[in-house]
């Protein structure tokens, strides 16, 4: 009985903590995905995806945080898995075993932005306007991307000892890492929130 | 117990057990502090530019800014226990930072150095 009755309160508090992020989140933001067909009511609060794939979370977020797929087309993130392109990723070596990168691949194209039925997600499936030869596709470098960014000065990046490149999302954006990236979680390092 | 089964698995990694029954940590501590100059143009690089010079110590990657936990198995015991972990990154970092292979003395030296921290 007093069993039961502890597991009710547990129930309870857990329900109204719930209750609670949801007040805090819901009342911004109408561009995130509200269509995710995934389910998970906190889950739908991701702008894009976040990762589900043990290896690529592991092998990629030892260096930087594990971009979600959704941020690059499948063809982007076929180009940048390709053996010769991962010893030479952005300057640094990323080799992987040939095991590991297959997985990678695979987990990267099946979920990019072209997959994913989440709207912010299908906005960086558009693709930059040129890009030559044998460069490297970068986030950074999307139309969806540089729209969203283009009013932020360069020392509050670039120049900001704390952030250092727009590559860093998760500098600013406190939600990156679980694929949140609506503006109210914005807060930039030395400088504080960042209102549109 | 633990410090028989550390030789094993790095021997392992290595594949080169001859070579690190010479390891010797000094020379691996010299090896961590050396600098090389980069083809890319970029600022010179050795092992201390991202893990530091105290190995007890989180490193800062050079590049991404990312924090990178403490390599001495005296306060991250999980360092140096997966051989495949200890052979891809010392294929990626020798790379990055010598630019090319590193030696198989060059890794049980600097093997054998990590090991006292």
């Amino acid at each position: 009985m007093t069993h039961s009755r502890r597991l009710l309160s547990i129930l309870a508090i857990s329900l109204l903590s719930l209750g609670s992020f949801g007040v805090a989140v819901s009342d911004d933001d109408d561009e995130r995905g509200e269509q995710n067909q995934r389910g998970g009511w906190v889950q739908s609060r991701a702008d894009v995806a976040p990762v589900t794939n043990a290896t690529y979370g592991q092998e990629c977020s030892a260096c930087h945080i594990a971009y979600q797929p959704g941020l690059l087309p499948a063809q982007a993130w076929a180009q940048i898995t390709e053996p010769t392109a991962l010893s030479n990723h952005y300057g640094d070596d990323a080799a992987l075993p040939d095991a590991a990168r297959s997985e990678i691949s695979a987990y990267l194209s099946a979920n990019a932005a072209d997959q994913s039925g989440q709207i912010r997600a299908q906005a960086f499936a558009v693709a930059p306007d040129a890009n030559p030869g044998n460069v490297l596709p970068r986030i950074t470098e999307t139309r969806y991307f540089q729209r969203k960014h283009d009013e932020i000065p360069a020392r509050l990046v670039t120049g900001n000892p704390d952030v250092g490149s727009f590559s860093q999302c998760n500098a600013c954006h406190r939600g990156a890492a679980d694929g949140v990236y609506n503006e109210h979680q914005v807060k930039i390092p030395g400088y504080g929130r960042w209102d549109d | 117990m633990r410090k028989p089964m550390i030789i094993v698995f790095a021997a392992g990694a290595l594949t080169l057990p001859t070579a690190l029954l010479a390891a010797d940590p000094a020379a691996g501590k010299i090896f961590w502090n050396t600098e090389y100059s980069q083809a890319d143009s970029s600022p010179a690089r050795r092992c201390a530019t991202c893990h530091g010079q105290d190995l007890t110590q989180p490193g800062r990657h050079a590049k991404t800014g990312k924090t990178i936990e403490p390599l001495a198995p005296s306060v991250n015991p999980q360092r140096l226990t997966d051989p495949q972990k200890v052979e891809k990154w010392l294929l990626r970092n020798c790379n990055w930072t010598l630019g090319r292979d590193c030696t198989g003395t060059e890794k049980a030296d600097v093997i054998s150095y990590i090991k006292t921290q």
